[in-house]
């Protein structure tokens, strides 16, 4: 499964720093260290015909291996995935995005239901005039366009600095201990 | 219609084709027919790309026909359609995206397959996935026979048909032959044609009305007979409480659908990381948003130019008033600018018919074959042939789109996606949402949460007035309508919802922390992703 992918770590960080490593990052990457030293070799866009090749050798039945994985490296991987959960850096990559997305979703949820709920019951207060032709209808209308962008890009932006390279550290950390676990097999 | 237009925009939607089938032949040159290089396309998309495809699915007929012929007819009741389409990319991209190309491989059902017992999760998820899809299709069906129906006439029965036999055709056979690649380009191409075509429109209904906005508003609300009612809440929608518990019904379907529609799930798997994922929800954002914006002008451009009377005396729903609105703003019919741009038009809006079509039915297929085939089938069959099921899917699919196409042709197709939407909306959100943020979710709660929302959803619409009972309805002759709503989003969503959530606190299973702990690790860090 995570053939190419997990390369850039394998190098030089053994088995031994890597749980170390996942409390050590407690101390969150601050804002600006962000995006520039990624290791992701997939950070990039890509053209769309690059690598061609590069699924041909792979063993097709990952498909059925991927969802039924053998039950005793099953249970091993397991455990790394709960130790991984339990520790302070992915708690802290899960508490940044819920702390983004909670708030925000209840927001544009509200304010949507808000909108739809007083075009349908207070068509009055709706067609009062504001400006010219448009009226308060308009303006909510074209403000939820607003919001929507905003937020869009609020939300890119803080995933970008807030939570991407926590992430991606992590990632690398889980898959190379579950590989030690699963004999690099998976 | 005269021939002249006829010949050009058969021309220019043959050279689409061409194109298209081009590209489709091209990209499976070498292709070697494993999953991955049929569902996802090799997973190698750019972020803009794949906004771009995404835009290209999502702005489907019944945006580019439909809401504008709502809006020309109904003025700010057209309006309302747009917010939520759009909107609705904000539970897209905040609860979703990143979420399910990390956790999943090809389908919705591997999301939520992850943490379950896997075979009844996959056939429910599965089982859903089709029937959302099937629905969208029979939309763009309809979208397909309205525009030749106009090209040609208007009157020919038989050309309505064959086209719309026509685009299916084509379709299976773009899906079958280029899998994810193709589609995905086919997306693209059409994306930029659609943004290119509409860009036009609307600068040219902005130079009629000197850039002035305010006239363009004064005068759709002077010409559509209703005055400032037309520019304000309440005209389809206002009536009684009905119609006004309809229109919040699909406000909630509009917004919540979007997440679980499979076709749009299934493009975030053809990037390679999370990130890309998000990146590319926010150029589909961007594009959509524009675009809608866009689809307001030219609907209020519609009522003002053409006025109502001409748009419903074209096609009563109002699905053909972008074409004539071009045909108007060329010059007038007869004239060579009229003639082209309404050529323009029409064969853009085939090319987006084709291009969602396309999209869905390889979502569709895929779910057929990675879902519901994979689970029922014998064990030890050879994984390879997973694929070869899809494309016969394809197949299947196709001819169960079109046959119910023909039948519900005089339905507007905006209309008809609100249906979809809501399908969408009840049936597989609340299994993804669950899946994908509650820890005691379990098979059974997962299995009740599918079928909870989609048997009152699709049952709820059997028993409307869509399906009979009104003279606009499929079947005016006979009287099945027990449930008042058009739209069944209102109820059946929650129900969905408290499904999920009775199956899961009724049943004796013990949910897997581990697995749950693996989801979400994975989820969030993209650990171990496809």
């Amino acid at each position: 499964m995570q053939q190419s992918k997990g390369r850039p770590r394998t190098a030089g960080a053994g088995q031994e720093s890597s749980a170390e490593r996942l409390d050590g990052h407690g101390r969150e990457p601050t804002e600006d260290a962000g995006h520039l030293r990624y290791d992701d070799p997939w950070y990039d866009a890509l053209a769309s015909g690059w690598g061609e090749s590069a699924g041909a050798g792979e063993p097709v039945p990952a498909v059925v291996a991927a969802a039924r994985r053998e039950d005793e490296s099953r249970g091993a991987a397991a455990d790394v995935y709960l130790e991984v959960q339990r520790s302070a850096a992915f708690q802290e990559v899960r508490r940044r995005y819920r702390r983004f997305v909670v708030p925000a979703c209840v927001a544009f949820f509200a304010w949507y239901v808000g909108y739809v709920v007083a075009a349908t019951t207070a068509p009055e207060l709706m067609a009062r005039p504001v400006a010219g032709a448009v009226n308060v209808a308009m303006a909510a209308g074209l403000g939820q366009f607003a919001t929507t962008f905003l937020l869009t890009w609020a939300y890119a932006r803080h995933a970008r600095l807030r939570r991407d390279r926590a992430a991606l550290e992590l990632r690398w950390d889980t898959q190379e201990l579950t590989r030690g676990v699963d004999g690099g097999a998976s | 219609m005269t021939g002249e237009h006829q010949t050009l925009a058969l021309l220019l939607f043959s050279a689409f084709v061409a194109v298209t089938l081009g590209i489709t032949t091209w990209v499976s040159r070498n292709r070697r027919g494993s999953a991955e290089e049929f569902y996802a396309g090799g997973r190698l998309f750019s972020p803009m790309e794949n906004g771009f495809a995404i835009a290209g699915d999502y702005m489907s007929a019944a945006s580019f026909l439909g809401v504008t012929g709502l809006i020309a007819l109904f003025g700010y009741d057209g309006l309302l359609y747009v917010v939520g389409f759009l909107v609705a990319w904000l539970v897209v991209l905040f609860l979703v995206a990143e979420l399910v190309r990390n956790c999943g491989r090809f389908t919705m059902a591997d999301v939520v397959a992850a943490r379950m017992r896997e075979r009844p999760v996959r056939i429910a998820a599965g089982t859903s996935s089709v029937t959302v899809s099937v629905l969208y299709l029979v939309a763009q069906m309809v979208g397909a026979g309205s525009l030749v129906a106009l090209l040609l006439g208007g009157t020919s029965e038989a050309a309505r048909d064959w086209t719309v036999i026509g685009v299916g055709a084509l379709m299976v056979i773009y899906v079958s032959l280029g899998g994810m690649r193709a589609t995905t380009w086919i997306q693209i191409v059409k994306a930029v044609l659609l943004l290119g075509g509409t860009v036009v429109l609307t600068a040219l209904v902005l130079v009629r009305f000197h850039g002035d906005l305010d006239r363009l508003l004064l005068t759709a609300a002077e010409r559509s007979g209703h005055g400032e009612a037309f520019l304000a809440p309440g005209l389809k929608y206002g009536g009684d409480w009905t119609a006004r518990f309809d229109f919040i019904s699909l406000g909630l379907a509009l917004v919540l659908g979007t997440a679980g529609l499979p076709h749009i799930l299934s493009r975030f798997y053809t990037v390679p990381t999370a990130r890309a994922a998000r990146r590319s929800v926010v150029w589909a954002v961007g594009l959509i948003g524009g675009f809608y914006l866009m689809t307001i002008v030219l609907g209020f451009g519609a009522a003002a130019i053409l006025g109502p009377d001409a748009v419903r005396g074209s096609n009563a729903a109002g699905n053909t008033a972008v074409p004539l609105l071009a045909l108007d703003l060329g010059g007038g019919a007869g004239s060579t600018g009229g003639t082209v741009l309404f050529a323009i038009v029409a064969a853009v809006a085939f090319a987006t018919i084709l291009a969602v079509v396309a999209g869905i039915t390889l979502a569709s297929s895929a779910s057929v074959a990675h879902d519901l085939y994979a689970s029922l089938r014998r064990r030890g069959g050879k994984p390879r042939s997973e694929v070869a099921v899809a494309r016969v899917a394809a197949v299947g699919v196709g001819v169960v789109a079109i046959a119910l196409g023909l039948l519900a042709r005089d339905l507007n197709v905006a209309f008809l996606v609100g249906l979809a939407f809501a399908v969408a909306a009840s049936a597989n959100l609340p299994v993804l949402l669950y899946s994908l943020f509650w820890r005691g979710f379990t098979t059974r709660g997962a299995v009740w949460a599918v079928y909870g929302g989609l048997v009152p959803a699709v049952v709820l619409v059997v028993l409307s007035p869509v399906v009979s009972g009104s003279p606009d309805s499929l079947f005016p002759g006979v009287d099945l309508q027990y449930f008042p709503l058009q739209n069944p989003g209102i109820v059946s969503i929650p129900l969905g919802f408290l499904a999920g959530w009775l199956g899961t606190v009724t049943s004796a299973e013990v949910p897997d922390e581990a697995r749950h702990a693996e989801t979400e690790v994975r989820s969030l860090t993209g650990a171990g992703a496809a």
